[in-house]
């Protein structure tokens, strides 16, 4: 049943649009949309070492993407500089230097736009293991950390005042996204996943009142992208990453019109 | 022996220091089961910090603060709200805790407000988020409730029953009760220990120790104590405008 690359492809796109659901939420409650672009151009840094020290890719993205992470957290506390230009210096940087690291293993021959858009072709049956294993592993811990993350979310202090630990939920939140990020770049490519998040997300939140909602249609989102994303990546030979985005999108974009009734029918 | 077992918490010589100021500075109180503890004083004298440093949402202080239970209540003076979040009112009254829906609903019915149940927490006014605030804390039947300005935008007999629901609560429950209150008469009745602040602790008190303190009317003026027999007596101690201690 595996054998068949598209097969394989829909069935580590339905794994990755369980888990970038509610992920994505709490990367737009949180707003941590651009860290989560900084995590992922990282990513491809995790690609070269991986390749170097012939190292599993997942597991070399999920350790850079961490580290990255920590470094960050160190940078906001030693500098003054504002939290999106270190960001945008971590990001930048990051990938630059994979993209320079890459240059000199003239020795491998790197599928580069593979990885910054993603490939269908490029999923094999290993990779959906990673996927749905660490997607299942991801949401798991999400569950466990559920009701502090959401709690700070809301607000930090009644978190923290009823004891609820919500700077524990915040760095686990963080090695929750390096993960993601690790088991969704072959499909989606370290350009995009960001959008993946997002996207999905913001279709939910002009579709919902409250926050349960708001995470189902975000997972149905992602499914229906993912679906119409991948089948469109077939029929006209585009790269997946962007087919599956692209797909959010037209989502967002009916999910608008929706709001225009709801608008309507108050008045 | 009993004393110390009915403690709920105990702050110690306390002070938060942020950007080089000290926002208070040698606070000691402590807040006992079924009974209420009143932080007054003017603005910026350190009142929320003192409450945070209790609730243990400022880290870095200076002193003790030793808590002897978990499960608190918080009602915060300001909130702030992202509202790409959608939230119902009953969303965010399970916030900390999962509740049963009866026990929701008793809270919302106490705090007046059972009817704004499915509504969209953006859409409430000031007073009804108020009402929600109080319901959402005391909801969970704390050992411990730590109210700062709970009845802030509230209308003025809404203020009145809210205070007495305040005060019915802790006897109730049992539970022990810090609030930061601007309502000197509502002090004056309903509490058992006031601590007048002004970066540190300028008295403290039953309400009506504090009302004859020279410090308390020199803060609060002459009017604020004239319900109280007034009793003149020397103090060792002014404040210039920032606070700052001038030694006589």
């Amino acid at each position: 049943m595996f054998d068949d690359f598209f097969v394989r492809a829909l069935v580590a796109g339905i794994g990755i649009a369980f888990v970038t659901g509610p992920l994505g939420c709490f990367v737009v409650w949180r707003r941590l949309s651009y860290f989560g672009d900084t995590l992922a151009h990282s990513a491809l840094l995790g690609v070269t070492i991986a390749y170097t020290l012939e190292f599993n890719i997942a597991v070399s993205i999920f350790i850079t993407s961490s580290i990255i992470a920590l470094i960050l957290v160190k940078l906001e506390k030693k500098t003054n500089l504002p939290g999106d230009a270190l960001l945008g210096l971590l990001a930048h940087s990051s990938l630059a230097v994979g993209l320079v690291a890459i240059g000199f293993l003239t020795f491998i021959r790197f599928d580069i736009m593979g990885l910054l858009f993603g490939d269908i072709l490029a999923v094999t049956t290993d990779d959906l293991l990673t996927i749905w294993i660490g997607g299942a592993l991801i949401l798991l811990v999400l569950k466990l950390i559920w009701k502090p993350l959401f709690a700070s979310t809301v607000n930090y202090e009644l978190a923290e005042a009823e004891g609820l630990n919500p700077d524990r939920a915040k760095a686990i939140f963080t090695i929750l996204m390096a993960a993601i990020i690790a088991i969704s770049i072959k499909m989606v490519g370290l350009l995009l996943i960001t959008g993946m998040l997002i996207i999905p997300t913001a279709m939910a939140r002009n579709l919902s009142d409250n926050p349960q909602k708001m995470v189902i249609f975000s997972i149905i989102g992602g499914l229906l992208s993912v679906f119409i994303g991948l089948f469109s990546s077939l029929e006209f030979n585009t790269p997946s990453g962007p087919s599956i985005v692209a797909a959010a999108l037209v989502l967002f974009i009916f999910s608008l019109f929706k709001i225009k009734q709801t608008i309507q029918l108050k008045n | 022996m009993n004393i110390e077992k009915n403690i709920l918490v105990k702050l110690k010589d306390v002070g938060f220091e942020q950007n080089g100021k000290w926002l208070v500075k040698g606070v000691s109180l402590q807040v006992e089961k079924g009974k209420i503890v009143t932080l007054i004083g003017p603005n910026g004298s350190g009142k929320s910090t003192t409450a945070k440093i209790a609730l243990g949402i400022y880290k870095n202080i200076e002193g003790q603060v030793e808590k002897f239970t978990n499960n608190i209540g918080y009602v915060p003076q300001k909130i702030s709200i992202d509202w790409t979040l959608p939230l119902r009112v009953k969303d965010f009254m399970l916030l900390t805790d999962n509740l049963k829906d009866d026990a929701l609903d008793e809270a919302l019915t106490l705090t007046g407000v059972k009817h704004l149940k499915d509504k969209n927490l953006g859409n409430l006014s000031g007073g009804e988020f108020q009402r929600v605030l109080l319901a959402r804390a005391i909801s969970k039947k704390p050992e411990l409730l730590v109210l700062d300005e709970p009845v802030q935008g509230v209308d003025f007999t809404g203020e009145i029953a809210l205070y007495e629901l305040i005060k019915k609560i802790s006897e109730k429950l049992n539970c022990g009760i810090l609030l930061i209150s601007h309502d000197l008469h509502t002090v004056m009745t309903a509490t058992d220990h006031v601590v007048c602040l002004n970066g540190h602790v300028c008295c403290s008190g039953s309400p009506k120790d504090v009302a004859r303190n020279n410090e308390y009317k020199a803060l609060f003026g002459e009017q604020a104590s004239q319900t109280l027999s007034v009793y003149e007596h020397k103090h060792d101690h002014e404040h210039s405008n920032d606070g700052e201690i001038k030694k006589n």
